[in-house]
């Protein structure tokens, strides 16, 4: 799950990191009031506008904006609310600015990047920093690696402080500068296992002109499948940031993700399912979305399933491919059967079930008097479907 | 022989008085009577499985009991990491956990932990091991698959099925399948896996099916390359699939250039492995590997 930028310092204030403060408004008529409460409480005489979107690179997208003046920064503030806003992560389509964050300016004298994921090779937790901040990583990752110094935590023992030092050394940090950032770092180690983060990234970690360490930014993703030990981070949830198709389909326990090509998919697995999405394109058609009904398949959730497919307007023709173990294929075909005859169906749809029952499932199909294409083979199946969405 | 589990293997099921645990151990014990028993806590005294099988209220207790070897885990997110770290402190060999969604702080200290003993670990969130003729530890259909000499190893469920019913369709049959599970932390990996059907007579060939994300399947097809004699057919499973979108799995997520599928299998095909385009040719791209090679002799 992720979150907005605001979300993700109020985390790291509560755990007494010094962050880029500031107040987050929905509505341009909060504006006055929210400059005049940076001003106040943080003495702020400059602000920056931040746009709060679940995407990075927003400061491309003209979406972060530095304003020298109150009148500055309630143009800004201005464009940015309700600006679309396209970024190197949005996509072409952009994304609807629905929040700003208002925060105080801050004399920067040097841009670091720090970070906390799981390196899953090695099994541990990784705690990564760099001197070049506030540019993109994956940049410095592949043209001097070198200047990404890493240290990993050994399960169950946090990180050390000798290892916080080591961090703060390769940036260069002494004295006072550098025993501030191991207490950081070793709090954002806390936070990030607390919290069960899957990433923590700051970047920048700027050191102010006054010799601070603080948090300009903030990124924090958290592992889905802990969050119901966390109810309070799972409040933090912004629908608004999410296609709502798949907000739904996650309500009926679907796994779907909305892509751009014309071809619907419904099977049972998520390795199956992106097989299928690749033999779709290999075949010469696109994948509309991807879609795993789980191992608990019945008539609801094809139905449903169904009904989010369909949904998207881009869908020419649906593929259903499901290889039978535990689920059995006879109570798919009945679900199928429903479903076709509840949804009054305007695509065609192709069906090819394997594995436990399918014998009887294609039976039932042939008899159901439903109009569906029957597939013997995965190979067959794609093929028949990418013709049928060509021609649809 | 085959590797993992045969019918000399003494299963016990971890949760084994739950809906899932219960419906899935029958299942086991129906295909090849191995299952010995099951541990819930708190319920030792009574029987599973219509008064079949005991049920133990600890791993130690069903290792002293019955000599059980094998445990395959059904127990809840919240209780799966300790059940994992149970079945490893009492010495139970292999232990395979089905179990969907343990968070991954927890895996991370589990496998810190079960690699402190003598267990080898399989999963989480995966399809379990299956041995055709021998051994059934995990929810594969048995009936999909035939005893022979290919080695299976995936990150998948139902994608295993469909590799493995390729295989029957060409005339192969398996000596092991083992689904390795698609999250970011797991127990044995897919190149632990190829040392083991390097090393296991009955093994012609090795099927890997990996997917976006992780480094794993890199790592094995290097490994392959420099100790691996045997052919080795591998998929990737995921080339359309947009970057920083997890697809299902946990750990399919493509997060940097490395993870994507395209990446993976041109180094798959530099290490050696038979790399297969299209998910509907694992079965074929086996026979095309295997032409030269019959019963084990080079013509």
């Amino acid at each position: 799950m992720k979150i907005h930028e605001y979300q993700a310092k109020e985390l790291l204030k509560s755990y007494a990191i010094p962050i880029q403060d500031g107040v987050t408004i929905e509505d341009l008529a909060q504006a006055e009031a929210a400059l005049d409460q940076v001003n106040e409480e943080l003495g702020a005489e400059q602000y920056v506008i931040k746009a709060q979107v679940h995407a990075g690179g927003r400061g491309k997208g003209g979406g972060v904006k530095f304003s020298p003046s109150r009148e500055s920064a309630l143009e800004n503030i201005t464009n940015i609310l309700g600006m679309t806003l396209v970024t190197p992560q949005t996509g072409a389509e952009g994304r609807l600015v629905k929040k700003v964050m208002v925060a105080q300016a801050l004399d920067i004298a040097k841009e670091f990047y720090a970070a906390i994921t799981l390196d899953r090779a090695k099994g541990m937790d990784v705690f990564m920093v760099s001197s070049e901040g506030g540019v993109e990583i994956e940049e410095v990752a592949k043209t001097s690696p070198e200047k990404i110094v890493k240290e990993w935590v050994v399960p169950g023992f946090g990180l050390r402080p000798f290892q916080g030092r080591r961090l703060a050394a390769a940036l260069g940090l002494e004295g006072p500068a550098a025993r501030q950032a191991v207490g950081m770092f070793q709090k954002l180690y806390t936070l990030y296992r607390e919290l069960d983060c899957s990433i923590v990234e700051i970047n920048p970690l700027i050191v102010t002109d006054q010799g601070d360490l603080v948090a300009l930014d903030a990124k924090i993703n958290f592992d889905d499948n802990a969050l119901y030990l966390h109810k309070d981070v799972a409040d933090l949830r912004d629908l608004d940031e999410e296609d709502p198709s798949e907000v739904e389909a996650g309500a009926f326990n679907l796994n779907y993700i909305k892509l751009d090509g014309t071809v619907g998919c419904m099977v049972n697995g998520a390795g199956l399912a992106m097989a299928t999405m690749d033999i779709i394109k290999q075949r010469g058609g696109s994948p509309a979305n991807f879609l795993d009904v789980g191992g608990g398949a019945n008539v609801e959730t094809v139905k449903n399933g169904f009904r989010i497919i369909l949904s998207d307007p881009n869908v020419k023709a649906v593929l259903i491919n499901i290889f039978g173990g535990i689920v059995r294929c006879d109570r798919i075909a009945n679900g199928i059967i429903e479903a076709v005859k509840v949804l009054d169906l305007n695509v065609p749809v192709v069906v090819r079930l394997a594995g436990t029952n399918a014998d009887i499932a294609k039976e039932l199909l042939a008899n159901s008097g439903v109009d569906l294409i029957s597939a013997d083979s995965f190979e067959d199946a794609a093929v028949k479907v990418v013709e049928a969405a060509a021609g649809n | 022989m085959a590797i993992l589990v045969d019918k000399n293997s003494r299963i016990i099921v971890q949760g084994i008085t739950g809906s899932e645990g219960s419906f899935h151990a029958e299942q086991c014990l129906e295909y090849a009577g191995n299952v010995v028993g099951g541990v819930t806590p708190g319920k030792g005294g009574q029987t599973a499985l219509d008064g079949k099988v005991p049920v133990f209220n600890s791993c130690a207790e069903a290792r002293e009991k019955v000599g059980a070897n094998v445990s395959l885990i059904f127990v809840p997110p919240p209780f799966a990491a300790d059940a994992i770290m149970e079945a490893a402190a009492a010495g139970i060999e292999l232990i395979v956990c089905v179990t969907e969604g343990i968070p991954v702080a927890q895996m991370v200290e589990v496998k810190a932990f079960v690699d402190q003993t003598g267990s080898r670990f399989v999963g989480p969130n995966c399809p379990g091991v299956l041995t055709p003729e021998g051994a059934k530890v995990g929810i594969m259909p048995g009936f999909i698959a035939k005893k022979g000499s290919i080695g299976v190893i995936s990150k998948s469920g139902t994608l295993t099925y469909e590799a493995v019913d390729q295989l029957v369709k060409q005339g192969y049959g398996q000596s092991t399948c083992v689904g390795i599970g698609g999250d970011p932390i797991i127990g044995t990996t897919m190149k632990d896996l190829l040392d083991l059907f390097e090393h296991d007579e009955e093994t012609e060939a090795i099927v890997m099916i990996g997917e976006i994300g992780g480094s794993m399947e890199i790592e094995a097809a290097k490994f392959a390359k420099a100790n691996v004699s045997k052919p080795v057919i591998g998929f990737i499973a995921g080339q359309t699939a947009p970057p920083g979108r997890r697809m299902g799995h946990a750990g399919a997520i493509v997060s940097g250039a490395d993870e994507s599928a395209a990446a993976k299998k041109k180094l798959m095909a530099e290490c050696g492995v038979h790399v297969v385009e299209s998910p509907a040719d694992i079965g074929r791209t086996v026979r095309d590997a295997l032409k030269h090679v019959k019963i084990g002799v080079e013509l």
